[in-house]
């Protein structure tokens, strides 16, 4: 008992330890984001809806196109649900309110969902646009103009030297994966390529990159477990130098964006990679499918740290759509390149906003 | 991501102020923004519908108690309904029965599942339980390989005898020999799947299968990445339904990400979640508490946590010492310097300044783990008479641990006058530490022990919640004698203005 109380104390010391070792005097960092959107109730967004209109069902059922929409509508799509109530219900606030719902649950988020919304509705409302038709559209055409800002092709280095791909993401999120398979592909078009694996801190790694490697023809260089990964990152230039290679990937460790110390570490990896290589033509943020509001998070801090170039969204083939995309493409203007679909080395595609989009509305 | 519930009710109930009832207009709006600080934290947005429905069932008309700020009233009512929600009081894994106990691993690819075999494993074998990892993730390249470096961390025995085929037969080989080969426990790590996966669901069924097989006791634990967004809920009730669960393990909730998942997970299935997986070492792995999370999902931080690990990073004599010091007016930079290492010790700046109340998501302040080696360099590199009193510092002695230390001397000087602020602010904190032991011990007195050391728990969170700068009139007035209502946060910067008082300062737990 006694030593719960001390327990007091305890936090008392150590707060203030924190709070001085931590240098935290005046050293909060503004983040600049604004709150205020998302306080907004729903609601509110609502009140300035355009009279409501009996409108026919929509007979038309579209064709499912193969690959992102295909996979992307195997589950019953909330979206579509709320698009259905708009033509049962009419355009009213409640109807809206679903179509709000309805993206929140493909991971879209309140704040972008409102915006989105928004939008939409101010369309809507210039347009004289009343059905469910109209409003589908719209919708659609604002999600495919956000997501198709930015250049979404994968750069490639015209002059001397290899291509240099760096990879990054959290922990599970799919880089080794997604490497496995750009190789693949890369491979199958002719180019020689080199792996570079400077994931040296999680277990095996370098073999799950090993195997990849072996599978697709590509050369591996890897350091020992526990080695600078820079120092892999240098040696895959030299590698990619030496064997004239075209195109150079280099995967790196997981991390939490929030450790700060990681987060210096895949700094450093990056500035001696782009040092020794003359640049680094992509910086790829690897974004799991299935993540929440987190992945807003995770895009601002590895692009703090490496200036991310583009985002390679993994693991679709689930019934999860990755809307936290439609946020990260909003806020920090980095475009999504690849869609990563499922486990098969050939599941892996370059992002397209148009099909996107329409699997993430379709029925 | 987003402020604190407190800031976000706090307009809606503004007008409740005085009066004695809840009335249903001001509950309506106090719960849509709730029902947005919950889809913000990637609760599921079905059962965020079925939460809100609940707490409009206990506050329309709820009577208030006397003195009790209505935002207060409703934040209560919102932690105990997400903590009811969570499961209540924490679970532990129950394996009591004939051995070997069976313990299957299931969950998405990339969830930290083999990571978590190795945590686990070691968790049980510093209970006396006598663990085998099995490798049944005959998927995934290297995974084998991957759990046997584990295994050799947790200093743990593996059962890895392919790296590809089926690994149904591989299971139950290892079920059946367990016993003869000295182990109780059985481990079973899986492929991750993707739960559209009929085929790999298929087969982890049959591993669990495999696993009941024997007769004893078996276990199959889903483990989630606590950064899932609104899948969580379809994806665990797949695996529940196809695989069934027992028991849920949050992975990665060392992030900053709000683990709404975890509530999305319990509500679908109903199994109880066991354990958080914390860091990247073996030992990162904490039992679950469902109240801390509630805290967590709403942003109010997580002081038990803080209190727990920094028990956990010095004995309690070191702190009694460092306590005593404080009350003496002796505790130097050697003392700071101790102190320094036990917070090292507690993990990543960030995430434990971000169990503070107010410090977490948005407020949590850019803190950087390298500061902390420049302050220790810069004690380091004094005397032993100038750590017991920095005030024989001149300049001279200043240019000379500059230069000794790579820093600079307007950082030393930094250091020399925040040191003697905290000094300050943390003598009162302790002495009100000792006043609240007293006040509380004898009134305690009466009381069963639980209710006692819920009482002291309290008393404690008010402590530190004084500390993080939320030390308002309420914080202040629950613990009698706390420290005036600038806490140490009014000089140190980790203060979160407009922040009210955590609603926990009564001992009502």
């Amino acid at each position: 008992m006694e030593g719960l109380f001390e327990g007091a104390s305890l936090v008392a010391i150590m707060a203030g330890v924190l709070a001085l070792a931590g240098g935290l005097l005046g050293a909060r960092r503004a983040r600049g984001r604004s709150t205020g959107q998302t306080s907004t109730p729903m609601h509110e967004v609502a009140s300035d809806a355009p009279a409501a209109a009996p409108v026919a069902p929509d007979p038309e059922a579209e064709t499912e196109p193969a690959g992102v929409t295909g996979r992307l509508a195997r589950t019953r799509n909330l979206l579509t649900s709320a698009l259905a109530e708009l033509v049962g219900a009419g355009l009213d606030d409640a109807a809206w309110e679903r179509l709000e719902e309805g993206l929140i649950a493909a991971d879209v988020g309140v704040q972008a969902t409102n915006a989105v919304v928004a939008d939409v509705r101010r369309l809507a409302r210039e347009g004289g646009v009343r059905d469910v038709d109209g409003v589908r559209r719209l919708l659609r055409d604002a999600l495919v103009a956000e997501l198709s800002s930015g250049e979404r092709a994968l750069r490639r280095r015209d002059g001397d030297g290899p291509t240099v791909w760096f990879v990054t993401g959290v922990n599970g999120a799919g880089k080794t994966t997604t490497i496995g398979k750009l190789a693949s592909r890369e491979v199958a078009a002719g180019r020689h390529v080199v792996l570079a694996a400077a994931d040296t801190f999680r277990a095996a790694a370098a073999e799950q990159l090993g195997i990849w490697a072996e599978r697709t023809g590509a050369e591996l260089v890897r350091g020992e477990e526990g080695a600078d990964p820079a120092s892999v990152a240098y040696a895959g230039v030299d590698a990619a130098l030496a064997s004239g290679a075209d195109l150079l990937i280099v995967d790196t460790a997981g991390r939490l964006q929030n450790r700060r110390e990681l987060m210096d570490e895949l700094g450093k990896v990056g500035r001696v990679l782009a040092k020794r290589a003359g640049g680094i033509d992509e910086t790829l943020l690897v974004l799991d499918g299935t993540v929440g509001q987190n992945g807003i998070a995770q895009a601002e801090a590895f692009h703090d740290a490496v200036e991310i170039s583009g985002v390679a969204i993994t693991k679709l083939d689930g019934s999860s759509r990755g809307g936290v995309v439609v946020a990260v493409q909003r806020q920090l203007g980095i475009p999504v390149k690849l869609v990563g679909l499922g486990e098969g080395i050939e599941d892996l595609e370059d992002f397209d906003p148009v099909t996107y989009v329409d699997g993430l509305l379709e029925d | 991501m987003f402020d604190a519930l407190q800031q976000r009710l706090s307009g809606a109930l503004d007008g409740l102020r005085g009066r004695g009832r809840l009335e249903p207009a001001a509950v309506d709006a106090t719960l849509s923004d709730i029902r947005l600080a919950l889809l913000e934290a990637d609760v599921n947005i079905a059962v965020v519908r079925g939460i809100v429905e609940r707490l409009r069932e206990r506050l329309v008309g709820a009577d208030l108690a006397p003195g009790l700020d209505p935002r207060q009233h409703v934040i209560r009512a919102v932690d105990a309904e997400l903590r009811a929600a969570l499961g209540g009081d924490h679970v532990a894994l129950d394996l009591a029965g004939r051995a070997p106990a069976v313990i299957v691993l299931a969950g998405l690819q990339g969830a930290g599942k083999t990571t978590v075999a190795g945590k686990l494993a070691r968790h049980l074998a510093s209970k006396g339980r006598r663990p085998v990892l099995v490798a049944c993730d005959l998927q995934r390249p290297a995974a084998v390989e991957q759990l046997r470096i584990v295994a050799a961390g947790a200093g743990v025995a593996v059962h890895a005898p392919f790296t590809e085929g089926d690994p149904v037969p591989v299971a139950r080989e290892a079920v059946t020999g367990a016993t003869l080969a000295g182990h109780d426990t059985v481990i079973i790590d899986t492929a991750g799947r993707l739960h559209v996966d009929d085929e790999l669901l298929r087969q982890a069924r049959a591993i669990v299968d495999v696993a009941h097989e024997h007769g004893g006791i078996a276990r199959t634990l889903f483990v989630i990445d606590a950064m899932v967004g609104q899948e969580a809920a379809a994806v665990a009730r797949s695996f529940a339904d196809v695989v069934g669960l027992d028991g849920v393990i949050l992975s990665k909730l060392d992030g900053d990400a709000r683990g709404g998942a975890a509530l999305s997970v319990r509500e679908v299935t109903g199994a109880p979640i066991l354990f958080a997986s914390v860091g990247e070492r073996v030992e990162d792995l904490e039992a679950f508490h469902p109240d801390r999370m509630a805290s967590r999902i709403l942003g109010m931080g997580d002081v038990l946590t803080f209190i727990e690990r920094a028990e956990q990073a010095q004995d309690a004599e070191a702190a009694r010492d460092a306590e005593q010091a404080l009350l003496d007016g002796t505790f130097g930079l050697d003392d700071l310097l101790e102190q320094l290492q036990a917070v090292k010790r507690m993990g990543p700046l960030s995430g434990v300044i971000g169990m503070l109340p107010g410090m977490g998501g948005a407020a949590a302040p850019d803190v950087d783990d390298r500061q902390l080696v420049r302050t220790e360099a810069i004690i380091r590199s004094m005397t032993p008479a100038e750590r017991r009193d920095p005030r024989v510092l001149n300049g001279r002695r200043r240019r000379r641990i500059a230069a000794g230390s790579g820093t600079t001397v307007p950082e030393i000087n930094r250091l020399v006058k925040q040191f003697e602020q905290m000094q300050q602010l943390m003598r009162q904190a302790a002495a009100a530490g000792r006043g609240g032991r007293g006040g509380k011990g004898g009134k305690g007195g009466k009381k069963s022990g639980k209710g006692r050391k819920g009482a002291q728990r309290a008393a404690m969170q008010a402590q530190a919640a004084a500390l993080g700068g939320l030390g308002g009139p309420g914080a202040a007035g629950a613990v009698p004698g706390a420290a005036p209502g600038r806490g140490l946060g009014g000089f140190a910067g980790l203060s979160a203005p407009g922040q009210p008082p955590r609603p926990r300062g009564t001992g009502d737990r």
